[in-house]
């Protein structure tokens, strides 16, 4: 029954990457840039939800739903304020800038909050499962954070379908070209840093439920787990965040119950260099044939 | 009559006369005692980040690869180093013991570089930075649970605990995990500091205007054409990122032996650090030497000279990586600059001094 327990506790740990990874594989398709603030995304969410709850009491569910306002004009605003005016500069540079933007949401989270660990309440009031006459207990974190992950693939693979999907698709293919059909770029760019960060707000509400300690570096390994996960499934592709999310967050629990703990981080990042050695681009990445 | 200088023999004798005299006037300061024991202590990091900077910037810069996991060879570098330094404590001569440490760093991380080369070079990109990100944090996490202890019967090795080493009675663990190596010589000093810089300089500088450079420059710059005429792109670009590791590894080497404990952390192995050398290359421009010195000096300095300012130095830190990375590319900066351009101010003067090596 523990290998059963550990695998749930993968698969929701996985989620979480998943739903995270999404994010940095949409923004890293159409901008194609590491977007290293990313991680630092998802602990603003943490933090907006834990003060609007225990500073003002503000009802669970409305608190997330701020949070998830606040990182989507924070994702907007930074890509209009620091990524826009280097789209065409070097990539390193993007990178650099992004690396900026990490360190600035980190000190700004700590000179608000200091560094001391904040206890985060769960906001989940679902009961926990027990099955297998009490063998095996799913917890209430568990099922909402399983269950969020589908939905918001669901829901994000019906969007790809309609006109603001495509055109997000269009331009990730070719910036040029989708301008040219009428694509507003700037706009499409904006929507999917928006969705990317309020996906990344969602985020941090289901990690800081499942692990309640809450710091301004809360943010950064799951940011760069979750950019592992997106590589392992195939930048870019939704089911690519999804199954890439699933095995690294499997992987990181099982290694840590029958392997070791202080190593399991170590066991991740082999697997994805086998990964990567055997399918150069990724479980679902698209191959790319290069022109001479 | 002397023959004329070439204009990069030229540039790189101001590169090296640049850090001789900064090295004086340092030394003079201290001497005279106008230097905070803080400043004092900040020199040996100091040329450790130099040293960094400027071989990363040869995988960078030259080689054309991003690589997120080069802290990972400067770990390398330092257990090699304290590792041996701590074993053969006594047994030779301070000096020569420092020399060989120095030595048998580099050449284990180089050993590494070309390990980790053969599977990692294949990729390219992105996937190349991440793949070296995550070797990078392997090595650390790998580090953290390592244990060597040495006895009569000779080495012996655990990835577990201090238990399972099965030392005998006069056994010593030397590498105890997580706790890292303690009492390392504090062999590490300024001059050696910056003689290591120099050497660094010297080997990529002269590598950088070598057939084996341009052989290298030019998989940079077009891969396949590279390839069409002859050049073998494996060994070329396994030598480049070789020798970067290795530079890498002394200044792992320098590191271990300025302080009293050596412990694999996030802060001083892991990415964050691979990052923030990263930061240094670009900012002082990809490829160009002389600006990966300036970087690294004036980056190490910004937040201990905002020390005074305490909580927002970090803050400080970041607002100027972004303010300066917009000035730097973004269109409408680029047209600020050219209009205000000291060039036009004041004719031509100032030309030739912006161009790198």
């Amino acid at each position: 029954m523990s290998f059963l327990s550990y695998l749930i506790n993968g698969i929701s740990l996985g989620s979480v990457y998943a739903i995270i990874a999404l994010g940095y594989s949409m923004v890293y398709g159409i901008a194609k840039m590491l977007n290293f603030a990313h991680g630092d995304v998802i602990m603003i969410g943490g933090f907006v939800v834990f003060t609007a709850t225990s500073a003002t009491g503000m009802n669970p569910l409305l608190a997330v739903l701020l949070s998830v306002v606040v990182c989507t004009v924070l994702g907007v605003v930074i890509e209009k304020v620091a990524y826009r005016p280097l789209r065409n500069a070097s990539p390193l540079a993007v990178l650099i800038t992004a690396i900026g933007v990490s360190y600035l949401l980190q000190n700004v989270a700590l000179l608000m909050f200091g560094a001391n660990p904040k206890s985060f309440t769960s906001v989940v009031k679902v009961p926990a499962l027990n099955l297998v006459g009490g063998d095996l207990i799913i917890s209430g974190e568990t099922i909402v954070t399983i269950v969020s992950c589908l939905v918001i693939m669901a829901a994000l693979s019906m969007f790809m379908k309609t006109k603001p999907g495509q055109a997000m698709l269009a331009v990730s293919e070719d910036k040029g070209a989708a301008q040219l059909m009428g694509v507003n770029v700037n706009a499409t760019i904006s929507l999917t840093f928006a969705i990317g960060s309020g996906l990344a707000a969602i985020a941090g509400v289901l990690l800081c439920s499942a692990y309640p300690s809450l710091t301004p570096y809360t943010g950064s390994m799951p940011g760069i787990k979750a950019f592992v996960a997106a590589v392992f499934g195939g930048i870019g592709s939704i089911p690519g965040a999804l199954i890439g999310g699933l095995i690294l967050g499997v992987i990181e629990i099982l290694s840590k119950a029958y392997i070791s703990s202080q190593l399991s981080d170590a066991i991740v990042f082999g697997v994805l260099i086998i990964v990567l050695l055997v399918k150069p681009t990724g479980i679902l990445g698209k191959k790319i044939s290069e022109k001479v | 009559m002397k023959k004329k200088m070439s204009k990069t023999t030229k540039n790189n004798f101001i590169t090296y006369a640049m850090v001789i005299i900064a090295y004086v006037i340092v030394q003079a300061l201290v001497l005279s005692g106008s230097l905070s024991s803080l400043m004092q202590g900040l020199l040996v990091p100091l040329c450790i980040y130099v040293i960094l900077a400027l071989s990363l910037n040869l995988t960078v810069g030259v080689l054309g690869e991003l690589s997120l996991g080069h802290a990972g060879f400067m770990c390398i570098g330092a257990f090699t180093g304290a590792f041996f330094s701590k074993c053969t404590q006594g047994a030779m001569p301070d000096g020569l013991r420092f020399f060989l440490a120095i030595v048998l760093g580099a050449a284990v991380a180089a050993f590494f570089g070309i390990l980790i080369g053969i599977p990692v070079l294949r990729l390219r990109g992105d996937y190349l930075a991440i793949v070296t990100l995550a070797f990078g944090e392997i090595i650390k996490n790998v580090m953290n649970v390592l244990f060597i202890g040495k006895d009569s019967a000779g080495f012996h090795f655990s990835l577990k605990d201090q238990m399972s080493l099965n030392l005998g009675t006069d056994g010593v663990v030397i590498i105890k995990g997580a706790q890292g190596i303690s009492g390392t010589p504090k062999n590490s000093t300024f001059t050696i500091g910056v003689i290591m810089v120099l050497i660094t300089l010297f080997v990529i500088l002269n590598l950088m205007n070598s057939r084996t450079g341009r052989a290298v420059m030019a998989i940079r710059d077009n891969r396949i054409a590279a390839e069409s005429v002859g050049i073998s792109i494996t060994k070329y670009k396994l030598l480049a990122f070789s020798v970067s590791a290795s530079l890498a590894g002394i200044a792992g080497v320098l590191y271990a032996h300025n302080l009293a404990t050596l412990t694999a952390l996030p802060k001083n192995f892991g990415y964050n650090m691979s990052i923030m050398i990263l930061v240094f290359v670009v900012l002082g421009g990809i490829g160009n030497m002389r600006g990966s010195i300036i970087a690294a000096v004036l980056l190490t300095l910004l937040p201990e000279l905002l020390r005074g300012l305490n909580d927002y130095r970090m803050l400080i830190y970041a607002i100027v990586l972004i303010v300066m990375m917009l000035f730097n590319w973004s269109p409408k900066a680029q047209d600020w600059k050219a209009r205000h351009s000291l060039k036009r101010m004041f004719g031509k003067k100032e030309q030739t001094a912006k161009e790198g090596n």
